[in-house]
């Protein structure tokens, strides 16, 4: 099982990779949408891949109101 | 299609379209790549069959107003068809507000039933001001069988045997109470009568025909005013089917053209702009002689297509494009926010019109709109049937408020005279927006008048609405403005929202201020939040109530500071 930190790591990882934003520029706290450079249409994107990599699905519902990395990883933390 | 000038009101063309179409599909509900629901009209009757009659038996009466607050799904549309039916009065709202939102324009609109999903209704239970709500009956759609609903129904068990009686009404009678805006504590609840609907679904359909057979892909919620009408009445009212796709994401959007072969959709323009980024990179992928070829016959077909659309033709030149939106489009629609006239261009070279339009809620659901007679790009289209528009004190480039005289404009704001005294004007609806007509006949809009930005999701964002989120901001005043409304752009787009500060004596910006300013435009929706700040260095036009006088604000800033002076956030 992941720890909570891990599964943190590995989303802002994920991101960085798939929008090519540099990875250290990523904060946990960090308001996604600005610091990826993206709409509401390509956080869902993200969303698919983060549930691809671990093996989860969430509904789209679960991303409203979720705006920064730490919040995102509790999500997903609560379906491992 | 049925003739809607012989129907006194919704419920009653509703109620005939599920007789006349018996076996025809209405309704597909899917989930990702899964089918959920597959509905004829025969169906769909006997599914709101025993709904209406609960609804009826718990005392919901003819004027009485039912609240919806659900995401895109079939059960909207049962929901509402039961609730015309019995007579009664719709107030569809945005699903996207926070509970404390929902529970306030619930206290305005006076709703005694409340139908919502699962997920909402949880959210609404666990805000602070839920034991004040009055909603007499809520009725909770796909709740787990054993969840606390804190004395709500569930949906699918509120159910009672025997035939419901049919509650007429007349086309000057409400049919909807919709919100523009309002959550900030001036509440703009839009009241749209029976006759407002079917003279808008007249018009439309008028242009855009459907008919059995042609399938609408619905992704937007339906109490967005463009899928109500194009996404229920209308298809509804000619025996076409709605297709509901209970995601946005691309990749499914994209699959749900192809396995369910769409003729129209409505989008707004941020699922236009994902749909042609994807295009564009499947383009770029190609080997250098495919990627030839097919800019040669976007070419040929743009040359072919200049005078008017020609889908079948598009279809053959362009197969392979025309076959991955499932190869029976005939158009796309958006509306209500910005488009770029290059992502309409690049659509409509392909073979792909989209109707761009214009309209607001106040309005119905579209004032103008593409007839391709011919494309347009740079324009909202023309005037739809039956709509009047005048623009009013012309500049010297012919531009000045658009103003709308139409059967579709709403009978007033519910509960605010005044309100509605400013913006319906001898019959004519002032709709704050800068606009002129070109050569043609096609409606160019320019920007606003009003204080107030449109996203390209299709959100309209009042300044009020958010305020009070700064509400305890560390200075000595504060506002929020639409940054075109201060500096008038005279063009759309780019539309953002600014904090205005105004600090006290000796005070300086710090990064705690900044910290706190940050953290409170987090607490917004993402679609809601500033864009940046401005720092001004004179006291706010007060009122002798002490209220901002936002104008004199707004023009004082305009005259004396550049838009270069906001700093980003």
């Amino acid at each position: 099982m992941k720890t909570e930190a891990q599964t943190l790591d590995e989303i802002m990882d994920l991101a960085a990779q798939h929008f090519k934003v540099p990875r250290g520029k990523l904060e946990p706290d960090e308001d996604f949408f600005k610091a990826l450079n993206i709409d509401s249409l390509q956080a869902l994107d993200l969303l698919t891949r983060l549930e691809n990599h671990f093996h989860v699905e969430m509904p789209d519902y679960e991303l409203q109101g979720v705006t920064d990395f730490r919040t995102l990883a509790n999500r997903i933390q609560a379906r491992l | 299609m049925l003739d809607l000038r012989q129907y006194p009101s919704l419920g009653a063309a509703l109620r005939d379209a599920l007789e006349h179409w018996p076996n025809e599909t209405c309704l597909i509900e899917a989930d990702r790549d899964k089918e959920k629901t597959r509905l004829t009209y025969s169906d769909f009757k006997e599914l709101a069959r025993p709904l209406t009659r609960a609804l009826q038996d718990a005392d919901f009466r003819e004027g009485d107003r039912a609240a919806i607050i659900m995401s895109n799904q079939s059960k909207w549309l049962v929901s509402a068809y039961a609730i015309f039916y019995c007579g009664g009065v719709l107030v569809p709202l945005d699903f996207k507000l926070t509970a404390a939102e929902h529970l306030q324009l619930l206290a305005h609109c006076k709703a005694k039933f409340l139908i919502v999903e699962y997920y909402l209704w949880r959210a609404i239970m666990q805000s602070p001001s839920f034991k004040s709500h009055g909603v007499k009956t809520v009725l909770v759609t796909e709740s787990p069988l054993r969840a606390d609903l804190g004395g709500a129904y569930r949906w699918e068990d509120f159910h009672r045997k025997g035939e419901p009686i049919f509650i007429d009404r007349q086309r000057d009678d409400v049919a909807c109470i919709v919100y523009s805006s309002g959550t900030g504590g001036r509440p703009k609840g839009c009241v749209l009568t029976h006759e407002n609907y079917l003279e808008q679904c007249t018009s439309l359909t008028a242009w855009y025909p459907f008919w059995p057979g042609v399938r609408y892909l619905s992704i937007l919620p339906t109490n967005h005013a463009i899928d109500f009408m194009v996404g229920f009445i209308g298809p509804f009212v000619c025996g076409a089917c709605v297709v509901h796709l209970r995601t946005l994401r691309p990749e499914y959007v994209r699959d749900a053209f192809v396995r369910y072969r769409i003729s129209y959709m409505s989008l707004v323009p941020m699922v236009l702009k994902n749909l042609e980024r994807g295009l564009k990179a499947k383009f770029d992928e190609l080997p250098p002689a495919q990627r030839f070829m097919l800019d040669r016959m976007i070419a040929l077909n743009k040359l072919l297509t200049r005078r008017r659309p020609n889908v079948k033709l598009s279809r053959r030149l362009l197969g392979q494009v025309h076959k991955a939106f499932g190869g029976q489009l005939l158009a796309l629609f958006t509306g209500g926010a910005f488009m770029e006239p290059s992502t309409l261009q690049f659509f409509y070279d392909l073979g792909i019109p989209v109707a761009n339009g214009y309209g607001l809620t106040e309005a119905g659901t579209a004032l103008t709109l593409n007839d391709f007679e011919p494309f347009r790009a740079d324009t909202v289209g023309r005037p739809l049937p039956g709509v009047e528009l005048r623009v009013l004190s012309p500049d010297s480039e012919g531009i000045g408020e658009v103003s709308v005289h139409s059967k579709t404009v709403m009978s007033h704001y519910l509960d605010a005279p005044e309100l509605t005294a400013e913006t319906i004007v001898d019959g004519w609806l002032l709709t704050g927006d800068l606009g002129r007509f070109d050569f043609t006949g096609h409606l160019q809009l320019f920007g606003r008048k009003k204080n107030m930005i449109v996203t390209e999701g299709g959100k309209n964002i009042y300044p009020e609405d958010i305020e009070t989120v700064f509400e305890g901001v560390p200075v000595k005043e504060y506002c929020v403005f639409a940054a075109n409304y201060v500096w008038p752009a005279k063009q759309l787009g780019k539309e953002t929202l600014m904090l205005v500060l105004r600090f006290d004596q000796n005070q300086q910006l710090d990064t705690a201020l900044l910290d706190d300013i940050n953290a409170r435009n987090r607490r917004l929706a993402d679609f809601k939040r500033i864009g940046g700040y401005l720092i001004w260095d004179r006291d706010f036009p007060r009122t002798a109530s002490l209220k901002i006088k936002r104008t004199a604000l707004a023009e004082e800033i305009g005259k004396s500071a550049e838009r270069s002076a906001v700093v980003s956030l």
